[in-house]
């Protein structure tokens, strides 16, 4: 759509933009300010230029909690994103039971994380819970407070619990906007489910599961509360992601300079990667719009 | 004629739905947990670390009994309740203008703006946990619901601009500028005929920062000491205190997913239509 | 190639339709000619694009039977019934090459890739995509998407049917025309059984051999554009077809005499007595305004020159009559009244077509 010039619109954004600057430029101020200074306590600060910076890209503890995430989200993605289509695809098609998959879908959406953590704490417990108890039951070893591996394995299929549904309902998003004719031509055409499937249905999902994948990878990059009650980062530092690490490091240790230093590149990371999807978007967008 | 038809209809509307396998197993991967979690609020602490169950024996109220009678509990609820409503209103009143001026409007350094708005929601509730803190101290709102309302308006407002411009695309420019000719001003033609023709964008964002707003915890507990403190973080309080009810904190937990079933619930047309109208 | 039989044939989107008004098709029975090219025409809704979800196989009729070459196909998958069909809007695959598009069809039916290479080729030529063949689908005009659209409906030469439903509304008009002369050549080159789907009746009538109007869930009339034109079985077919439509006047009709506002006027035929709303229609074409003191007394309301012809609004006691009039025809202010060809007259009576008394003696 063509738009018209108008240096007045900056009005209508101003409301937006106050309010983002209120909530947003003001703390990151603050984070930049802490991250270039050092203390000895009693409020007073000294320069202390790159050296947190410096400090951080040296720390293991930083590049292990940033590889530990970086396969987490990865796992994740890999696992919800086919997942979510895959139920996409299978949704009713019309009807009331398009309704109640729909509601029973977005549950998890709305589940305080803190909540999600408590589900699958409980529900993984071998005492108490009906996952930990079964699979005890059935003489597999399991407990995620003790090994690395079912801690992972407890947080990944948490995490497919909690929002393999939101790329599913971007899906479904997406292949509701298929008009009927397309169907029907490729019934004529005698195209295979396949054929329907990679030559229809994929790049009409194109968009929407960019936001999909876009929305997970933030988030999951994020992730903080679900594995903070679940494992706490445990056993040892095994589940300690990057934003874990860093509340620890900030609200745990007060070590306000590296904390801020940290926070500053972690933010970098993520825009850098988002920066590069929605490039991608955008250009995904024009070829649509011709 | 009609009744050869008639009995054609009935066996076609009595036809049981295709049982879907790979619906039926996902359906079941989701409600598994949160069965448990219904399960247990309706046993007693003894009967949860006794005897393993796959329902209740003795089925008790008790455990919502004591969070409806506890203030310091139910107040958990209706103060997250107060600052989600809070930011859900101010995040659409906010992000409606902007909306409009991203979809209608060409400005200088529109694309940028875009773009850094977007950044915000891209910027981990960690890494502004500890400057919030500070920052709403200093201006006396620590403690209170306005504080966690703008703090959840860092990642809720870039949403809510996002899918609403997408939405506000969607509606051809001629609509607006008939509107205009017809000598409507700028502000009766947004509510009168604009907003009607994005409800359902409207609807879909606030089901966002609703759903974004409700379930955080860092930020919300980090803001929070007594007076607006939300149902979440008391629940993390109550497990590290008492330690081992868990009937009250199942309890607890299915309270806090009834707000948003019912939430889906009104929305729920929506949710297949809004979703494919905009972008998100 | 296939004849395709239409055997009492109905359908309502209703579970349990209770009355007739609940059927978007109301029952009909025609045979359609092998190799003959047909025009559905009828305003939006009134069940043309049912009929030909019907025909295609998309759509499976609440009652009756459908048949291509006197073999039923009423429960066959639209797969099976080998015929191809155009959309209203273009549907391309987007992320194919313009060639992968065109070639889909017959790859998708295991043809040998020396034939589909040609076909592709002759089907490019025709549709004058040559030069975009190696191009991706994404990102054409809505033009150029459509005629690939037309392009992959015509690429098999062994379909019962082609059906289009509605392929020219998003094409430019000038396309429109060629577009039309070339599935005009094709049907003459190759003889498929072409069902055509329009609400424009240029369209319809330039197209087809037989245009089939419907009108409210019913084929009110079958036959070439001459006698859609000559003798409207409906006068819907009458006021739908032609510009501006049939005249239609409320009459009292007795043997070969109408009495209009108490003007008499002379029949072609002997139409007895028809009861129930009665009325007689002539086209425009047929109406001429004179001076003498036959006919019926009108006001003239506004003469409209459309370049071959005049067109002259008059009015009768609030009812409107158009008369056409050649191009250099003088018209004077003393022209009150108007005169019609009685053998152009046609007398309806609750809307359905009187046969005059001599036609339908012939007929027994």
């Amino acid at each position: 759509m063509d738009k018209t010039v108008n240096q007045k619109a900056w009005f209508l954004v101003l409301p937006v933009l106050l309010l983002v600057a209120f909530s947003a430029v003001i703390p990151l101020m603050t984070v930049v300010n802490y991250s270039v200074q050092d203390t000895f306590g009693n409020n007073q600060f000294f320069w202390a230029g790159l050296e947190w910076f410096e400090e951080m890209l040296a720390s293991e503890r930083m590049w292990d909690a940033l590889q530990r995430q970086a396969i987490f989200s990865a796992i994740i993605l890999a696992i919800e994103v086919p997942l979510g289509i895959l139920v996409a695809l299978n949704m009713p098609k019309r009807g009331i039971w398009v309704s109640v998959c729909l509601v029973l879908m977005s549950l998890p959406l709305l589940i305080p994380w803190n909540v999600v953590g408590t589900i699958w704490q409980i529900f993984g417990r071998v005492d108490i819970g009906l996952l930990g108890h079964t699979l005890a039951a059935l003489g597999i070893d399991y407990n995620y407070t003790q090994n690395a591996g079912d801690a992972w394995v407890t947080l990944i299929v948490m995490d497919v619990w909690h929002w393999t549904s939101l790329v599913a309902l971007l899906a479904y998003a997406g292949l509701q906007s298929i008009p009927d004719a397309y169907y029907q031509a490729a019934k004529i055409d005698q195209a295979s489910r396949w054929a329907v499937f990679r030559y229809i249905e994929l790049p009409k999902m194109t968009g929407v599961l960019m936001i999909a994948i876009l929305l997970r990878f933030m988030d999951s990059f994020m992730i903080y509360t679900e594995p903070f009650v679940v494992t706490g980062g445990g056993p040892g530092n095994a589940t300690t992601f990057l934003s874990i690490d860093l509340v620890k490091m900030a609200l745990g240790q007060f070590d306000l300079g590296p904390a801020a230093a940290f926070s500053i590149m972690y933010f970098l990371v993520i825009l850098l990667i988002s920066w590069v999807f929605y490039t991608v978007m955008v250009n995904l967008d024009k070829r649509e719009g011709k | 004629m009609a009744d050869l038809t008639a009995a054609r209809g009935t066996t076609r509307s009595f036809a049981l739905p295709r049982i879907n396998v790979v619906m039926v197993l996902y359906l079941v991967f989701l409600l598994l947990p949160i069965y448990w979690l219904v399960n247990m609020s309706f046993k007693t602490n003894d009967e949860i670390l006794g005897a393993f169950s796959l329902w209740p024996q003795s089925p008790t109220l008790a455990n919502y009994a004591t969070i409806l009678t506890d203030a310091s509990w139910y107040m958990g609820y209706v103060n997250s309740l107060i600052y989600v409503v809070m930011n859900t209103v101010l995040s659409i009143a906010v992000a409606l203008p902007a909306a409009y001026a991203f979809s209608r409007y060409s400005f200088l350094g529109d694309k940028h703006l875009f773009f850094w708005l977007l950044t915000n929601r891209m910027a981990p509730p960690a890494v502004f946990a500890l400057p919030f803190f500070q920052l709403y101290s200093s201006v006396g709102l620590f403690d209170t619901h306005i504080a966690v309302a703008l703090a959840h308006c860092l990642f809720n407002v870039p949403l809510a601009v996002w899918i609403l411009e997408g939405f506000m695309r969607g509606v051809p420019k001629e609509i607006d500028e008939t509107a205009y000719i017809d000598g409507y001003s700028f502000g009766r033609f947004f509510v009168k005929i604009f907003m009607p023709l994005i409800a359902s964008g409207v609807g879909v964002a606030a089901f966002f920062c609703f759903m974004f707003s409700w379930v955080e915890l860092l930020l919300s507990r980090t803001l929070t000491s007594v007076d607006a403190k939300p149902i979440a973080a008391t629940m993390t309080r109550t497990v590290s205190a008492s330690g081992l009810d868990w009937g009250v904190l199942a309890a607890a937990g299915v309270l806090t997913i009834v707000p948003g079933a019912l939430v889906i619930y009104f929305v729920r047309n929506y949710i297949a239509k809004g979703f494919a109208l905009g972008r998100v | 190639m296939a004849k395709i039989t239409l055997d009492n044939l109905a359908h309502s989107y209703l579970a349990r339709p209770a009355s007739e008004a609940d059927f978007a098709l109301k029952e009909l029975n025609h045979v359609w000619g092998d190799g003959e090219a047909y025009a559905l025409l009828g305003a939006s809704g009134c069940g043309k694009s049912t009929l030909l979800n019907i025909i295609s196989g998309l759509l499976r009729p609440s009652q009756g039977r459908i048949l291509f070459n006197d073999q039923d196909v009423t429960d066959q998958a639209t797969a099976a019934r080998n015929i191809a069909q155009v959309f209203q809007f273009p549907v391309v695959y987007d992320t194919m090459t313009v060639r992968d598009n065109l070639a889909f069809p017959l790859r998708n039916r295991g043809a040998q890739p020396a034939y589909i290479a040609e076909r592709v080729q002759t089907i490019a030529r025709m549709i004058g995509m040559e030069a975009e063949l190696g191009r991706k689908a994404r990102g054409l005009t809505a033009d150029a998407k459509q005629k690939i659209s037309l392009g992959r409906g015509m690429v098999r030469e062994d379909v019962n049917a082609l059906l289009f439903d509605e392929p020219l509304t998003v094409i430019d008009p000038h396309m429109k025309w060629e577009l039309r002369t070339q599935l005009k050549a094709l049907h003459h080159e190759f003889g498929h059984t072409m069902i055509y789907v329009t609400h424009d009746q240029t369209e319809a009538l330039t197209f087809a051999d037989k245009v089939v109007v419907m009108h409210d869930g019913r084929v009110v009339q079958m036959g070439t554009p001459q006698e859609l034109f000559e003798r409207p079985e409906h006068t819907f077919v009458g006021y739908f077809i032609g510009s501006p439509g049939m005249n239609l006047l409320d009459a009292e009709v007795s043997g070969t005499k109408a009495v209009v506002q108490g003007v008499e006027i002379p029949l072609g035929a002997d139409y007895a007595r028809p009861t129930g709303r009665v009325q007689i229609g002539v086209r425009p074409e047929f109406v001429r305004l004179t001076a003498g003191a036959e006919g019926l007394p009108v006001t003239v309301r506004r003469i409209e020159d459309v370049g071959r012809h005049k067109i002259i609004r008059c009015e009768l006691a609030g009812v409107q009559i158009n008369a056409i009039a050649a191009e250099g025809a003088l018209i004077s202010p003393d022209m009150t009244r108007v005169t019609f060809d009685p053998a152009a007259i046609n007398v309806y009576a609750d809307d359905w077509r009187v046969t005059p008394k001599s036609q339908a003696q012939e007929a027994a």
